[in-house]
């Protein structure tokens, strides 16, 4: 890689990314009714800027390298992302999100959800909650961006690791959690070219769309014979069902995924910034495409990577083999083989926009759940609370880096460590956080008691089951062995690659509808205070 | 029954559903452009949750 053109092409991004940021610092500063500039966005702007938080170096670099394992069946996730994270995220959710958080007055997503229930400990623990969980995610899309950069640059992975990090913090600290959408969308917009080409060089590189699914289709034969076993049956087809990756590709990546994505805290603030939800209707149109391009374009490519690796003379193996089993290393090892140079700079700059603009809402997120959600509404904390925020900021992103550090031994080689990160996060929210969430958008009747035991009992079932049950985490966690003398309570049957989520959610659900009898009802004033406007 | 060199069905059909999902953003966008805006004006609830967003954004 030529490290002088790389460089110049970043430091132009940064400095760009540096000038958007100080106009809408400008902005919000110097406009007398700031705040009325900032609702008068525009949707595509909306619409990009959510796209390019919901979609990170995780997406791209791990789930694209997840592609490179399973094949194309993990489509079914970009369906989801599109049908579920846009459609269904915007025009059942966000609306009334947006209209209740405004009755309510909430700014963050456990805050919506302690107002909605009238309790502080609701908001409280679920902000602890996110603050336990979410550096995970950071990690995972640290992990992405720093695996490129060692690729590209044949760095180890440790100091690309804390080198991105360090230029991740400074964005963070240095202003990047604030008047977010412009710099959001333009890093969206970034996004979106460098996907693009991305897809159209890779199909033109293999001979055209047919002929490069064609090509990878008649490669079934060595993917069954390499991982036959556990149900692979060739990358444009799906795996033998309900064997070992078909639980997994299913129950992990496109379920814990694809429905998680309702649930994620970083994202409903966002439907509450907008003027009016006429603004959400044309959102639906851009997000729907941004997705497509995307995730769509990620994973497409990601299982294509086994045609070039397999047909390359320098390689000669599929892309698993190719990247050493290291499966976040997929996507930048095609990139950085075969690509031209020109088009790795592009892609480094992909990945900066999807890593920024997803880790300064997740920072953001995290930062007001210590400062405003657990010390200043839980625990009653008096004055500003912006020492809390500003260390609890601090406090994750070193975790967070840790994290990505300690993540390549906690789990076995072959095993796709960023997207199985993700999915935990994914999974974990939608067992706790969906049913009160959903309950409490559409339901007059749900009460404190319902949402706080659906709550606790999600966050329960989840953990007990990635202690105890599915053997990916218990194996590495080692509570299983250390009482019980085994890796999972369930080894040898089909339970152990069961998702937590396809246990918890459905648990989650049934205690929530069961507490519900149980307990007062809220207020009937206050029930008219939240559906006030929702027809 | 597959399509676009594609092995399986299941495949098949997903590459279908992605069209066809991201088709109904479009549509539903395009149909719905103009309608519910009738809270388009910035409302006391708007300002007031603004000032409030405001003062957090100053906390980070």
């Amino acid at each position: 890689m030529n490290v002088l053109l790389l460089s110049i092409i970043v430091l132009i991004y940064l400095f760009i990314i540096g000038y958007l940021a100080y106009i809408a610092y400008r902005r919000t500063t110097t406009a007398t009714d700031y705040m009325l500039a900032g609702r008068n966005i525009h949707p595509y702007i909306m619409a990009i800027s959510y796209g390019a938080t919901f979609i990170s170096t995780s997406a791209i670099v791990g789930f694209g390298g997840a592609a490179g394992v399973f094949g194309m069946g993990i489509l079914w996730l970009t369906f989801l992302n599109i049908f579920m994270g846009i459609f269904v995220a915007f025009v059942f959710f966000g609306k009334r999100t947006r209209t209740m958080g405004l009755n309510l007055n909430a700014h963050t997503f456990p805050e919506f959800l302690g107002l909605r229930f009238q309790s502080r400990f609701l908001q409280g623990f679920s902000g602890l909650v996110i603050l336990v969980a979410m550096p995970l995610y950071a990690a995972v899309v640290l992990m992405g961006g720093a695996q490129f950069i060692a690729q590209v640059l044949s760095v180890d992975y440790n100091a690309a690791l804390f080198f991105f990090t360090i230029i991740m913090a400074i964005y963070v600290i240095m202003g990047g959690l604030k008047g977010v959408m412009y710099t959001d969308a333009f890093q969206g917009s970034v996004m979106f070219i460098g996907m693009f080409v991305l897809l159209v060089m890779t199909y033109t590189k293999l001979g055209g769309v047919v002929t490069a699914h064609s090509k990878l289709t008649a490669m079934s034969d060595i993917a069954v014979q390499i991982f036959g076993a556990k149900g692979h049956t060739g990358w444009t087809s799906f795996p033998v069902f309900g064997s070992e990756y078909w639980w997994t590709l299913v129950s992990s990546v496109v379920l814990g995924v694809g429905i998680g994505v309702l649930a994620q805290p970083q994202l409903v603030v966002r439907f509450m910034t907008v003027k009016a939800n006429r603004e959400l209707n044309r959102a639906v149109l851009v997000g729907g495409v941004f997705i497509l391009m995307m995730t769509g374009v990620a994973f497409i490519v990601g299982a294509l990577t086994n045609v070039y690796f397999f047909n390359n003379p320098n390689f000669n193996k599929i892309a698993l083999l190719a990247a050493d089993k290291n499966v976040d290393n997929i996507i930048p090892l095609y990139i950085s083989n075969a690509m031209p140079h020109w088009f790795t700079a592009l892609f480094m700059i992909t990945l900066l926009s999807a890593a920024m603009s997803t880790l300064s809402s997740q920072f953001h997120t995290m930062g007001t759940a210590a400062g405003r959600d657990v010390y200043e509404k839980w625990l009653g904390g008096k004055g500003s609370p912006v020492l809390i925020t500003k260390m609890g900021i601090m406090v994750t992103i070193i975790i967070s880096l840790i994290i990505a550090w300690g993540l390549p031994f906690f789990f076995e080689g072959g095993t796709a460590i960023i997207a199985r990160g993700t999915a935990i996060f994914f999974g974990l929210c939608a067992a706790s956080f969906l049913p009160m969430y959903v309950g409490g958008l559409y339901s007059k009747k749900i009460n404190k008691q319902a949402a706080l035991w659906g709550f606790l009992s999600g966050v329960i079932v989840s953990l007990f089951c990635l202690f105890f049950i599915h053997t990916k985490e218990s194996q590495s966690l080692l509570v299983c062995k250390a009482l019980f003398g085994v890796d999972s309570l369930a080894a040898g049957t089909k339970w152990e690659f069961v998702d937590p989520l396809i246990v918890a959610l459905p648990v989650s659900i049934l205690v929530t509808i069961i507490a519900g009898f149980f307990g007062k009802q809220l207020p009937e004033e206050h029930i008219n205070k939240c559906f006030q406007g929702i027809k | 029954m597959t399509i676009l060199g594609l092995g399986d069905f299941n495949v098949s059909l997903v590459f279908i559903l992605l069209i066809l999902s991201t088709l109904l953003c479009v549509i539903y966008g395009i149909v719905r452009w103009n309608e519910d805006g009738e809270d388009a004006k910035i409302s006391g609830k708007e300002k007031q949750w603004d000032k409030e967003e405001k003062n957090i954004e100053e906390t980070l």
